[in-house]
């Protein structure tokens, strides 16, 4: 399929506006620089599109990425984008990035009764919103559907001499304080499964020695350094290393062993009763009517299956976890308990500063 | 010599008539997107991204690598031009750069500029090439202990940033480190100085206080100084570099490349680390002590080619261990992944064909760029000559649009103005802006990595100086430290003698 015009037309048009600017004398150079200034803007924020769809409120749709470009929120948002091309016409996808996600809910939550407005979500949001006290939460909004899933796998250095998930349980039962754990920012998946891996050996959580990043690679930098004595990552981000024999996968946090690391074990086949994933999903604002509501979850699963959507899954490895309706409320709803629980038991929470 | 014969067969892929096309296309949307301050490559790329899942791996990151090594390039000319650097690591770039284009020497300083970018990238990608494996190896070895004692060394150079005043150098510096504080923490993940405002929560974007200090407090205080006739300056002189220009620029740079490799190529390093250490030799090193400040153009070369050898060498943890360490990184990492190849150690021998014509196509990129900047120095230099009024209406609406783009919406505009009102104060009462950034810059960085060091060693402090890095690191601090002083009381001496 090529591209469309419109896309192109965006591409090309800053180079020539380029040529134009060393030709001209002084008022055309001004011209031109506002000009690539315009194109450049409107290439950045999409153009407006004439999209018309019932659902949507004759609308085009746009969809919030509450993370900056680049993290798995962007992602899923720009695939969202891609697949839902032919179901929905041009979609716009925009970041609104920062905590935990919790900021650019707190934009959404303004959004009451706007069909065309969407936002993905997930498991970090959750954790965040416990953790920062949030003034907006998940009860404002929509649930439309569960999309994807990734799951987590828990890594010590080569050179280490935990050779197991059940050596590393060990030495956490012996010492807790002296087993550093590399992962993401606090409160986010990786710091809520250490805790929940605490837990289940019976120590207290908030005694994890959990030294936050702000992104897996630095994350991974540090546990090159051999500075820590764990790490826990998404396994995408980490997979190159484990390939490579720089890192010992112990165990993955799914319910089930994972395709691309066949050899590790699941955290339960250890001994560990947690399991925990990294799910994403999509939200409406709040305030819509149950027709639109049903028209958009039909939307967004209809995405799912398009061959797009499931090319987008198996090149990124996510898992097609797609949930919609009651069910994806029921989720939602544990997830919420479970997740404010343990952000509660790590000491990371509002109440407890 | 297995490594360039590989690099010839990937001239020979990445000059392709249609691979050139994307380099240029790619060249120049990225120096479009580095004039305007607040979309850098980052968005840029990830933008693109999508309308690139047809193409073919190696012409979409041709295209992206174009993107990433134009933004270097765009955001200097902005900085120099208008005082409105693109992004924090071409603050510097603005403090000389932006003093020589107010007398009459603009086409100088983005000549300068420009030939040390060039200079600089392609150093850096003749060290990226050769050199990788090795150089990877040892920058991951760096703990969060000697992150600390590198700190310390950029904090000792700030001492030359301060300017004529000390006292109000370091009012400014606490006014950056106090910015830096604002938001969530990042270990305990609470939130700081946040006041209840959700659009505070993750901190004050540095691209927006840049902006603020910079452009909106230098043309509030202008207006309130009167006077908008007349144009900000005369231009000077037939040629664009002279020979003078020449022997005071080439040391800058290749002093200001061997700063950004290496520490572009740490996991923590950043682009903004090596301007400040470059600025600060450059200025130790000069005959021309009294120029600083006023436009010398070694303190716009030297930090210049610091920050294009730092992009270069961000691509070192990427190419080889596959760690992204900034924003755009991260965002070619995911091309990477989206075309089914995973970077890290294994990428030179499984992807060697792409890898080499990625990177042939930054040397071609390089010398596009080149030829691209340089003539284009004269024409934006005569855009000095409109009137100061444009010209401050210009930098205003620059600054409002590039606050905007940087994502935060409306709240980032209102931040972008209360911040420049403090520019402004801080202008009228003649206390400099530059170590306010340092400070937002350094400041969490330091707290961070010394979290960090701590919390490994579970709060025993003597893992500051466990490793013999960290030791050799801290002993460089404090010479910097000492040294000067001692220097120039010595100096005094024999000149009293």
């Amino acid at each position: 399929m090529p591209p469309p015009a419109t896309q192109d037309e965006g591409r090309t048009a800053p180079s020539e506006k380029r040529g134009r600017r060393l030709a001209g004398p002084l008022p055309y150079v001004v011209a031109a620089v506002l000009a690539v200034v315009l194109v450049v803007v409107t290439v950045v924020r999409g153009g407006a599109a004439d999209v018309t769809n019932e659902a949507l409120g004759d609308q085009q749709l746009k969809i919030m990425a509450p993370a900056d470009p680049g993290g798995g929120w962007d992602q899923t948002s720009r695939a969202m984008q891609a697949s839902l091309k032919e179901l929905a016409g041009r979609t716009e996808v925009y970041n609104v990035g920062g905590a935990g996600g919790t900021i650019g809910l707190s934009q959404f939550a303004q959004l009451d009764g706007q069909s065309h407005q969407l936002m993905t979500t997930g498991l970090i949001m959750v954790g965040a919103i416990a953790a920062n006290g949030s003034a907006n939460t998940l009860d404002e909004v929509t649930p439309l559907a569960r999309l994807t899933t990734d799951s987590q796998v828990i890594v010590v250095p080569a050179e280490s001499d935990i050779m197991t998930m059940e050596d590393l349980a060990d030495r956490m039962r012996d010492q807790l304080s002296s087993v550093s754990f590399a992962g993401g920012s606090a409160g986010g998946a990786e710091q809520i499964l250490a805790g929940l891996v605490a837990k289940d050996l019976e120590l207290n959580p908030g005694d994890v020695n959990y030294i936050a990043h702000s992104g897996g690679g630095e994350a991974v930098a540090t546990l090159l350094s051999g500075s820590a004595v764990a790490g826990i990552s998404g396994i995408s981000e980490i997979k190159a290393q484990i390939d490579a024999g720089q890192m010992r996968a112990l165990a993955v946090s799914s319910a089930e062993r994972v395709g691309v690391l066949p050899d590790v074990p699941t955290l339960r086949e250890s001994d560990i009763d947690v399991e925990l994933t990294n799910w994403r999903g999509v939200v409406a604002p709040a305030g819509i009517t149950t027709e639109q509501e049903q028209a958009l979850e039909s939307l967004v699963m209809a995405m799912t299956e398009t061959d797009e959507w499931q090319e987008t899954l198996a090149r990124e490895g996510w898992g097609d976890v797609a949930l919609a309706g009651p069910q994806f409320e029921t989720f939602l709803d544990d997830e919420i308990v479970r997740t404010t629980q343990i952000v509660d038991e790590l000491g990371l929470s509002e109440e407890q500063r | 010599m297995e490594s360039f014969n590989l690099l010839l067969d990937g001239f020979a892929d990445a000059a392709t008539p249609i691979n050139l096309l994307w380099a240029l296309l790619g060249v120049t949307i990225g120096t479009a997107v580095g004039v305007l301050p607040g979309i850098g490559p980052a968005l840029t790329v990830a933008l693109l991204l999508p309308l690139t899942f047809r193409l073919e791996p190696t012409g979409a990151l041709i295209l992206f690598a174009g993107v990433y090594y134009g933004g270097m390039y765009g955001g200097s000319t902005s900085a120099i031009l208008l005082n409105t650097p693109g992004e924090s690591a071409s603050m510097v770039a603005a403090m000389e750069g932006n003093k020589m284009a107010r007398s009459g020497r603009a086409a100088s300083a983005l000549a300068t500029a420009a030939i040390g970018s060039f200079v600089a990238g392609t150093m850096a990608t003749i060290l990226l090439t050769f050199v990788a494996q090795p150089f990877a190896e040892i920058a991951v070895g760096f703990t969060p202990a000697d992150y600390v004692a590198m700190m310390a060394i950029a904090f000792v150079t700030v001492a030359s940033l301060l300017g004529a005043s000390p006292l109000k150098g370091f009012a400014s510096l606490v006014i950056g480190l106090t910015i830096g504080l604002v938001g969530i923490e990042s270990q305990s993940g609470q939130a700081r100085l946040t006041f209840g405002l959700p659009s505070l929560l993750d901190g004050i974007d540095v691209v927006v206080v840049v902006i603020a200090l910079f452009a909106i407090g230098e043309v509030f205080a202008h207006a309130l100084r009167g006077g908008g006739g007349g144009t900000v300056t005369p231009l000077k002189g037939r040629a664009v570099l002279t020979r003078e220009d020449w022997r005071r620029s080439w040391p800058a740079w290749l002093r200001g490349t061997a700063f950004g490799f290496p520490i572009g190529a740490l996991p923590a390093g950043g682009a903004e680390i090596p301007t400040f250490l470059s600025y600060a030799t450059e200025k130790n090193l000069s005959k021309h002590k009294d120029e600083f400040g006023h436009g010398a153009i070694e303190g716009v070369a030297g930090p210049e080619a610091a920050n294009n050898a730092a992009a270069a060498g961000v691509l070192v943890p990427l190419l080889t261990i596959g760690l992204p360490t900034s924003a755009t990184a991260a965002v070619i990492l995911t091309a990477f992944q989206s075309y089914g190849l995973q970077p890290g150690p294994q990428l030179f021998s499984e992807s060697g064909p792409l890898v080499y014509a990625l990177l042939a196509s930054l040397f071609i990129g390089n010398l596009m760029l080149l030829v691209l900047n340089l003539p284009l120095a004269r024409v934006w230099a005569r855009l000095l000559q409109i009137p100061a009024y444009a010209i401050y209406a210009a930098i205003l609406v620059f600054a409002t649009l590039g606050a905007l783009a940087s994502g935060g919406g409306f709240a980032d505009l209102l931040l972008l103005y209360v911040i420049g009102l403090l520019g402004v104060l801080m202008t009228m009462a003649d206390v400099p802006v530059a170590p306010a950034i340092v400070g937002l810059i350094l400041g969490p960085l330091f707290e961070t990595q010394l979290q960090r060091a701590l919390q490994i060693s579970e709060g025993d402090p003597s893992v500051l100086f466990d490793s013999m890095l960290s030791i050799v690191l801290w002993s460089v601090a404090g010479l910097g430290l000492v040294l000067p002083p001692l220097v120039s009381r010595l100096k005094k001496r024999t000149a009293g003698v």
